[in-house]
């Protein structure tokens, strides 16, 4: 394999890596800081304990996202230096902009929160978590801008002198309508993953009847989080898909593996068969549906893959500009698939738990547990999807990934790196995994009812 | 002053940050098998420095985003050039950075002894790297025409740079010792004095023979007078940490850091990445950085928002002033007549 297949590998493998970590940390700091919000509103001791319960595994968990997180970082100059040289002057700066508006206040604030539990006053301590759950939302933000730049990059041009890309407008890059679709539906989709993770717990100690008052509760509000998350994921999916057909052509048709241009066009769940154009030999399919997605009218022009690799090679030279179809074709699929079952999984769970009601079998509890990965999943196919429909660009249009590479890294260098990530990450994924798994089972203790009168012992301390 | 000078100082400025909070997060991971003779004093350790450490290693990833939009010459050129290095330090920052949040979550001596073997290399190795690093930036690395570094990772364990790897391991690890004499109470925090005396004895000839080399190769005046007030602050310090004025002390070595690296920077100076290959390869301040309206944009935001993440950070050491006592960590005495 070539240093250009390896980092892309590696790229692949640490960002899917750390985007397991991301999502929930997004989604579940800002449920913590709900439930802690509730205990001091409402003073009812079982959302302390919720609080408790969950803050910890959220902090089991932001421990990972939090180091792997600076592998990206510098993997950029690392693997990408050819990259990093063309698109710093546009690229750095969102970057640079997360370190300081974001990462300081998530870090800082989640130390304070840690640690803070006897030494701040209770509206202090709760601000905290606030803060550093608005951080992490925000370090989203900063970060997804950056990948929209790449995806349709506005406010910049290419200086005369230097051949390299040079940032002309912040608030172009900032207000990109790329980031501005992106962002919410990553969000949302985090809201999702995290209100499945908090019914997939409750529902184990529910199973069990054990410490029902806590879970119950705990289970509606993350079934709740799901439903709402699970439709606002779809919407925001919706106007994403056609910002998609004006500004990446390409990456739409291939979504659908659609060679010839059509009108109306329609969408296959399935399809058995190859994906190269020629005759398929089995597919379900939707009429219309993806003129409906592309254009929002059922009658509506969908670009085909060989119309638009025409027009390109017009534009920007001989070549090919097909990203890996199947890749697209099936990540598309299972990233609506896998969503929208999680989806349905909540609503049937509301359902099951209306008006003070708790299911009787175990069958719904089993099904919440081995739901959990469906949301993960779902992320995981958006990332492989937008990412390689973007392919043979890095960023589109202006730079492709095989000019992008480290000049001067070699193939063992990467070699080393990628096997070292990998199994350091596998190594890492099972300890945090079976220490969430012993976290859930041991459930959450019964507060203490005499508090020491200088009680410095932090709750959460190493 | 134009703007690649002033991202040049604050690109130092955030370095000097990462180093003068990290290095002592570092000191107290290295010195945890040493000062630590029970779970408890060990637990006292990592929770001095519990609050702190995760904020305190945002300088670096703020340094190196800034580093990337203010120069991605300087960061293209370094990062893919010091590719091997960077794993180790990054396979070590992540070992460690896991480890204080594993280590609790699991009651078993066997869990927590590995645990605190990876909080002492994971702390250890990036202590001792980054010293080498800075000291071949300072050096020269071969760069060609492209500005690609052609060199291996052997080209970096240089005399220079090794020494320059045992002064950043040694200073820091005496800043480790005074901070957690300042952060202890009772027998640890005398074990922690005792250390940074022993401790003083290799940092002390270590860091002066790092500058003087520093300085014998890229003196400049204003350079020479940073780098022989840091070896002030640093003999200031253990004498204040033997006279047990503690406070003093860790303000020493926290002053000697921040010099350090002001000399290093002030050497490197007006070079960003020199080549030792041909000078005219040489990455500058002028042609490493990005084009004016980008820098003007970041200065805006880098002017509204470091102190605000200096005053909340500042707060933070404020709110977590107290000393740690053995008795907070310890389980209180059961109460008579009760289960």
């Amino acid at each position: 394999m070539s240093v250009l297949d390896l980092s892309r590998w590696q790229f692949g493998i640490t960002t899917i890596y750390h985007f397991i970590f991301v999502p929930l940390t997004i989604g579940l700091s800002v449920l913590v800081a709900g439930m802690q919000t509730a205990w001091l509103v409402k003073k009812d001791p079982a959302y302390l304990r919720m609080t408790k319960f969950f803050g910890k595994l959220f902090l089991i968990n932001f421990a990972v996202g939090v180091v792997t997180g600076i592998v990206q970082e510098f993997q950029f100059g690392m693997n990408w230096s050819a990259y990093s040289r063309f698109v710093g002057d546009v690229f750095g700066a969102p970057l640079a902009m997360e370190g300081l508006l974001a990462f300081f206040l998530e870090s800082t604030f989640l130390g304070l929160w840690i640690f803070g539990w006897n030494k701040l006053s209770p509206r202090l301590h709760l601000a905290t978590i606030w803060l550093a759950a608005i951080g992490t939302n925000m370090s989203a933000y900063f970060i997804l801008a950056a990948n929209s730049w790449m995806q349709h990059p506005v406010g910049y041009r290419i200086g005369p002198l230097t051949h390299r890309a040079q940032l002309t407008s912040i608030v172009a890059l900032l207000t990109n309508s790329t980031v501005l679709a992106a962002w919410p539906h990553v969000i949302f989709a985090s809201f999702l993953l995290a209100g499945a993770f908090v019914v997939a717990a409750s529902a184990w100690h529910l199973a069990r009847g054990s410490d029902t008052g806590l879970f119950r509760r705990a289970m509606r509000l993350g079934l709740v989080v799901m439903l709402a998350a699970g439709i606002a994921t779809s919407v925001t999916g919706d106007v994403q898909a056609r910002l998609m057909d004006s500004q990446q052509p390409m990456k739409m048709a291939a979504a659908e593996a659609l060679y010839n241009t059509s009108a109306p066009a329609s969408f296959s769940l399935f399809t058995i068969g190859s994906l190269s154009g020629g005759k398929e030999l089995w597919s379900v399919r939707v009429p219309y549906l993806l003129s409906l997605i592309a254009t929002l009218n059922p009658h509506g022009t969908v670009q085909g893959i060989n119309n638009v690799q025409r027009a390109y090679v017009k534009k920007y030279g001989p070549g090919s500009y097909k990203p890996v179809i199947p890749v697209t074709y099936w990540s598309f699929r299972l990233m609506i698939g896998f969503g929208l079952l999680a989806t349905l999984l909540a609503l049937l769970g509301l359902w099951l738990t209306r008006r003070g009601r708790l299911p009787r079998g175990r069958w719904f509890y089993t099904a919440a547990v081995w739901g959990v990965p469906l949301p993960y999943l779902a992320l995981a196919m958006g990332w492989i999807f937008t990412e390689m429909g973007r392919q043979p660009w890095t960023v589109f249009g202006v730079l492709q990934t095989s000019q992008s590479v480290s000049p001067g890294v070699t193939a063992s260098s990467v070699i080393i790196s990628m096997t070292v990530f990998t199994l350091l990450y596998a190594t890492l994924a099972a300890i945090a995994g079976r220490l969430m798994i012993s976290h859930i089972r041991a459930g959450e203790p019964e507060e203490p009812q005499d508090f020491a009168a200088d009680q410095s012992l932090p709750v959460f301390s190493y | 002053m134009n703007l690649p000078t002033f991202w040049f100082i604050l690109i130092a400025v955030l370095w000097t940050g990462y180093f003068v909070l990290e290095g002592f997060d570092f000191g107290v991971g290295i010195l945890l098998p040493f000062l630590g003779r029970d779970n408890t004093d060990r637990r006292m350790m990592i929770n001095a420095i519990g609050p702190v450490w995760d904020g305190n290693e945002v300088w670096l990833i703020t340094a190196g985003g800034a580093t990337f939009a203010a120069f991605p010459l300087w960061y293209a050129s370094l990062f893919s050039g010091f590719y091997l290095a960077l794993l180790v330090i990054l396979v070590a920052l992540i070992i460690r950075g896991v480890s204080f949040e594993f280590r609790g979550k699991v009651d078993s001596d066997r869990w927590r002894r590995g645990w605190d073997r990876a909080i002492f290399f994971g702390s250890a190795l990036p202590a001792l790297l980054w010293g080498v690093a800075f000291a071949n930036i300072l050096r020269g690395v071969p760069l060609n025409a492209a500005g690609v570094y052609t060199g291996n990772l052997l080209t970096l364990l240089n005399p220079y740079g090794l020494l320059g790897g045992l002064a950043t391991l040694s200073l820091f690890t005496l800043h480790g010792a005074i901070f957690l004499s300042l952060k202890t109470t009772g027998e640890l925090r005398a074990r922690a004095r005792t250390a940074a005396v022993a401790i003083a004895i290799a940092a002390v000839p270590l860091a002066a023979a790092f500058l003087a080399a520093s300085q014998f190769e890229h003196a400049k005046p204003a350079t020479d007078v940073t780098a022989a007030l840091a070896a002030v602050a640093l003999i200031a310090a253990v004498w204040a940490v033997r006279r047990g004025r503690e406070g003093w002390a860790f303000a020493g070595t926290a002053v000697t850091v921040l010099l350090t690296v002001a000399t290093l920077f002030g050497d490197l100076w007006p070079n960003v990445l020199p080549s030792s290959t041909a000078a005219a390869y040489s990455l500058t301040v002028r042609n490493a950085s990005s084009a004016h309206y980008a820098l003007l944009v970041m200065t805006w935001v880098a002017v509204i928002f470091t102190p605000v993440v200096l005053l909340y950070q500042g707060w933070t050491y404020w709110v977590f002033r107290k000393r740690l006592r053995r008795s907070d960590l310890q389980p209180p005495a059961p109460v008579p007549g009760q289960p």
